[in-house]
């Protein structure tokens, strides 16, 4: 879902990067030192989770997971993403420098979205509740990703349209998968350890 | 995308990555990142093609001062072809513009497809110079330069907690396949391996969020007050001279070449 370097013209990476910084700087204002190892633990399990090859027909799709790291994390999600996609860029040559600032954008932004969207549907009493509000979340999140990546490259030129829709249409199966394992992630930490996604015991065992 | 392309951060090695010294480990960590950052900067923005040339051919110069590893670099650069192969290769069909060729009754035309080389040329003269001057940084060497950059302390800090981490975690999920792989779990496409990847994930998460908690306790315990302390110093040298002397009046060069 990475955008490389080059493809986009430089008002959409100026807005990118100018947006990303703002989301950076509130995720760090949110986030205080004594959070600092628990969003640094979590960003790297999210580094090893996002690269899990799922086989799907001949092919096979990684999991990027913005939807739980959004509701793991809320705004810090800017930060820990940044950092992520950063790294992937100066060690893998993965992604670019200087689109750093919208594929950002494009995969926190989603994150953030769903933790406000989802967050009370995940702390539903009936787990067959939650899970479908985690579903939501992991497909919405990949869905809104897809849509933000395909209008930064239509924004970059007409000749984007197609892969623009193309992109979209490659990525239906990811967001179908993403929803079933963000929503069984989600029924599973709910069991073993409620407190994490803010809730208390005894709401989810009544 | 073929299995030894992918990136396999599950095995992230950071620092462990054998590398060979080169003269680019002379150079200030501080001074190859701003380099870096500038020349990418300018080879994004540039549009001749005579000076995207130049870009390239100032990325394989410094990789190979670096001494890059030839296989992992060829191997990443790939990585990345094949991630935006899909883009070109439309791009000559969907750009409009007078016909220059045309395959199975679509029309290319000539400023798509120079548009499609721009696109290889600028992604590929910016991933070797990162490569070659940032990725042969260990990332607590590159934390540090960060943070006398002046980049937010706090993001400083969790990178290098991340960095830290990725190892520890990368272990911990290594663990857990293996579990699975012993009671006879297989990748499928069905709705089974789905649930069983998300708990996996979940169990992950909630290792990590316990792990966590400990460290912090761990280093309360040593006095831990929301600051490190960075006790290198980093100094410019001779060496950093002669390479900013070397290196700004090739930047000058690619952004004068797009006047020309």
């Amino acid at each position: 879902m990475h955008i490389v370097d080059g493809a986009l013209s430089v008002p959409v990476l100026a807005i990118g990067a100018v947006l990303t910084a703002a989301g950076v700087a509130l995720g760090l204002k949110k986030m205080d030192y004594d959070h600092l190892p628990q969003v640094g633990v979590l960003s790297a399990a999210f580094f090893i989770a996002s690269y899990i090859h799922l086989p799907i027909g001949f092919s096979s799709v990684h999991l990027i997971l913005n939807g739980l790291i959004g509701l793991a994390l809320g705004w810090a999600a800017f930060p820990a993403l940044l950092i992520a996609l950063f790294l992937q860029a100066v060690f893998f040559g993965f992604g670019g420098f200087v689109v750093l600032g919208v594929n950002t954008l494009n995969i926190a932004l989603p994150a953030v979205l769903v933790y406000y969207g989802c967050r009370y549907g995940i702390q539903s009493s009936s787990p067959k509740v939650a899970a479908i509000w985690g579903a939501i979340g992991g497909a919405g999140s990949i869905i809104l990703t897809t849509l933000m990546v395909a209008v930064s490259l239509m924004l970059s030129g007409e000749g984007f349209a197609l892969a623009a829709k193309a992109t979209f249409i490659a990525h239906i199966p990811v967001m179908i998968i993403e929803g079933f394992v963000t929503a069984s992630a989600v029924l599973l930490i709910r069991k073993v350890k409620p407190t994490f996604l803010g809730l208390d015991e005894e709401r989810v065992y009544g | 995308m073929p299995e030894f392309l992918e990136h396999s951060g599950t095995s992230w090695q950071g620092q462990k990555v054998k590398h060979h010294r080169s003269i680019v480990d002379h150079i200030d960590p501080r001074l190859r990142v701003v380099m870096a950052s500038l020349f990418a900067l300018i080879t994004v923005l540039s549009q001749s093609f005579l000076s995207l040339c130049v870009a390239v051919g100032v990325g394989l110069l410094l990789a190979l001062l670096a001494r890059l590893n030839l296989k992992r670099t060829l191997r990443r650069v790939l990585a990345m072809d094949m991630f935006m192969i899909f883009l070109i290769i439309l791009l000559p069909f969907t750009t409009p513009g007078e016909t220059w060729f045309s395959i199975l009754g679509l029309s290319a035309s000539k400023e798509g497809f120079l548009h499609a080389v721009v696109i290889l040329l600028k992604a590929h003269a910016v991933v070797l110079t990162l490569l070659a001057l940032i990725g042969t940084l260990s990332a607590t060497v590159l934390g540090h330069a960060l943070a006398r950059l002046r980049i937010p302390d706090k993001l400083v800090h969790l990178m290098l907690f991340t960095v830290r981490y990725l190892e520890v975690i990368g272990q911990e999920y290594k663990r857990m396949r293996r579990a699975m792989k012993a009671r006879a779990f297989v990748l499928r496409t069905d709705r089974h391996t789905w649930r069983s990847i998300g708990y996996l994930i979940g169990m992950l998460l909630v290792h990590s969020l316990e792990r966590s908690e400990r460290i912090m306790d761990a280093m309360k315990c040593r006095g831990y007050q929301g600051k490190f302390y960075l006790f290198d110093d980093m100094r410019l040298s001779q060496k950093d001279l002669t390479f900013s002397l070397i290196f700004t009046p090739v930047l000058c060069l690619l952004i004068g070449l797009n006047f020309l």
